[in-house]
């Protein structure tokens, strides 16, 4: 095995690997942890917990497409009390590292989730999904609302304190991904997760209607990675210092290491996990020797590396 | 609390033999020690479209028949129609080809303590894992009845040698192209009241299976269906493939069916309730 230091930092957070699962492909840990070790990967990031047990949406809740599925579960979970009560202990025993995602439906719910997490020991950050319709505007997601995303993040930050690492989780399916990360990063964030899925749609041809009970739903899968990849590139271009957890559609090292270089400071793989449960410890692999074969000796001189400025070769 | 089939794991495994019966294909994969583990009821997740596939996702197959002893170590027999593409490919692939198989996954079917009479109903190719069970249960002493329906003949599944595990096989045909004409829970109300029926094993159609729940409903009649819902992970990740069901505990919840099921309890499945909102 090469040796290269693969440890890296999310705000104020360490971790010795840089190869996470992604929020909502993990369930609660439990699963992946009968093919690998949770404790050997960089850490685990909770599917979004809200306030309250959902059922979540209808089924159907997936369609293939080429290179990706369509998903609308709808945030079905257990709650944030049966969540810590069950979920955490588990993670804690496996020794993970954890990254607790959050999500609501107003301001005050993500204040009010940050509030039960304040005192929890073993999380190493909090990722607050915004892709979430925010039920007091009409429904209009916060994160493609500028000054929704905002407000949350402050009412986290305000309530959390300076500890815990706040990565705030942000949708592609915006006009000026900057100016928004740059809000955020402004209100408190310490990092930023880049991208959730695309909204996409598909029709049945056979009955004629749209495939998945909800309509619409988060396209993931290799079909995104060139756009997670421009989002990451571009936003690192803007905020060089603010770490990025970059994730969409990574399937093998060396869609991980296009991350790094384009800015990510540590990858997330969700879809992969479905095709291949062994995916996130071969992709962590797979980078390692890359990076290696590359003559990197730490993840850390690869993170930004497809921005190094052009060096005249003195002719 | 509900969980990941302990012995699941990921393996390479050779198909041994590819062989077309009918409108499907049976192939036999060599998946070594894993063969102790498989039971009635255990599916498979396997991926589809080699290395440069653009499906990304693993396809769930029932495994129809283990066999632990056999030459080329533990075999496991799926009956599969090329019906999409993943199945397509799956069964254009020959003896020697390598499949990446998560394997067993899910409930298994219960099996009685006691020699009691059970009826088993098949719909389609749904009834391939049913002569597996067949076995196990004619060899606990059971009387085994099978039903098997399908809209038309060529979408019949019923192999000469699954024939000898049960005491009694009658086929239906929606078309009347094979067996009697009509349907294949027709004659299941008949079947209760006349006979000492104890378990109905039924495996297909979620509309079938919902048939049938609605005849053994409030009877003594245990019905442990096999239920189908498209899944993206096969292993408890993707919450795609949930159904909605009712506890002991009066409690509703939507369980994995790949996790929770696919054997179920079918008085626990909220039939009325599949596809809509909690």
């Amino acid at each position: 095995m090469s040796s290269v230091d693969l440890s890296t930092t999310l705000g104020n957070a360490w971790f010795p690997a840089p190869i996470f699962t992604a929020s909502g492909c993990a369930s609660s840990g439990r699963e992946l942890s009968q093919f690998f070790d949770l404790h050997s990967i960089g850490g685990v990031v909770t599917k979004s917990v809200m306030s309250k047990a959902r059922h979540g949406r209808p089924t159907p809740r997936m369609a293939e497409t080429p290179s990706g599925m369509l998903n609308s579960i709808g945030l079905q979970g257990p709650g944030i009390d049966a969540f810590l009560e069950k979920d955490i202990p588990f993670l804690l025993e496996k020794k993970a590292r954890i990254i607790v995602s959050i999500a609501g439906e107003t301001v005050e719910e993500y204040s009010t989730l940050a509030r039960k997490l304040r005192g929890v020991s073993g999380i190493s950050a909090i990722e607050v999904n915004i892709s979430c319709p925010n039920v007091e505007n009409r429904g209009l997601v916060f994160a493609c609302d500028p000054e929704a995303s905002r407000r949350v993040i402050d009412g986290v930050r305000r309530t959390i304190g300076g500890e815990l690492p706040i990565i705030a989780k942000l949708s592609p399916d915006v006009t000026d991904l900057v100016h928004i990360a740059k809000g955020v990063v402004e209100a408190g964030a310490d990092a930023l997760a880049l991208i959730n899925t695309v909204l996409g749609m598909v029709i049945n041809v056979e009955t004629m209607r749209p495939q998945l009970a909800n309509k619409t739903g988060g396209l993931s899968g290799p079909a995104i990675r060139p756009i997670a990849v421009r989002a990451i590139y571009q936003v690192h271009a803007a905020l060089p210092k603010v770490p990025i957890l970059g994730m969409g559609g990574v399937a093998s090292g060396r869609d991980a290491f296009e991350m790094i270089i384009a800015g990510a400071s540590g990858v997330s793989v969700g879809t992969a996990s479905f095709g291949n449960p062994n995916a996130i410890p071969v992709i962590q692999n797979e980078l390692r020797d890359l990076l290696a074969a590359k003559g990197f000796t730490s993840l850390r001189e690869a993170i930004g590396y497809a921005h190094r400025i052009e060096v005249s070769d003195g002719e | 609390m509900s969980a990941i089939n302990k012995n699941a794991q990921q393996i390479a495994a050779a198909v041994v033999s590819n062989k077309k019966v009918g409108q499907y294909h049976q192939l036999i994969v060599n998946i070594g020690d894993a063969a102790n583990h498989c039971k009635p009821g255990n599916f498979v997740a396997i991926n589809v479209g080699g290395d440069t596939s653009r499906m990304v996702l693993r396809r769930a197959f029932a495994i129809s028949r283990v066999s632990a002893n056999s030459i080329s170590g533990g075999t496991m027999e799926l009956i599969v129609a090329p019906h999409g593409q993943g199945s397509s490919w799956l069964c254009s692939q020959n003896e020697g080809a390598i499949l990446d198989v998560v394997v067993p996954l899910g409930t298994a079917f219960g099996i009685p303590t006691e020699p009691v009479q059970v009826l088993l109903v098949g719909g389609g190719y749904g009834s391939a894992p049913l002569f597996g069970l067949a076995e196990v249960l004619n060899a606990r002493g059971c009387r085994v009845d099978m039903l098997l329906g399908a809209s038309t003949a060529s979408k019949i599944y019923a192999p000469m040698e699954g024939k000898r595990s049960v005491n009694s096989l009658r086929i239906y045909t929606e078309d009347g192209s094979m067996g009697q004409a009509g349907r294949v829970t027709d004659p299941i109300k008949a079947l209760i009241d006349d006979m000492n029926i104890a378990v109905i094993y039924s495996c297909g159609p979620m509309a079938m299976l919902s048939a049938i729940d609605s005849l053994t409903r409030g009877t003594d009649v245990i019905h442990q269906c096999a239920v189908e819902e498209s899944m993206a992970c096969g292993i408890g990740i993707c919450m795609t493939c949930v159904l909605p069901t009712m506890g002991a505990d009066g409690n509703v919840s939507m369980l994995r069916s790949c996790i929770d099921g696919p054997v179920m309890d079918g008085e626990t499945v909220l039939w009325d309730k599949v596809g809509k909102a909690l």
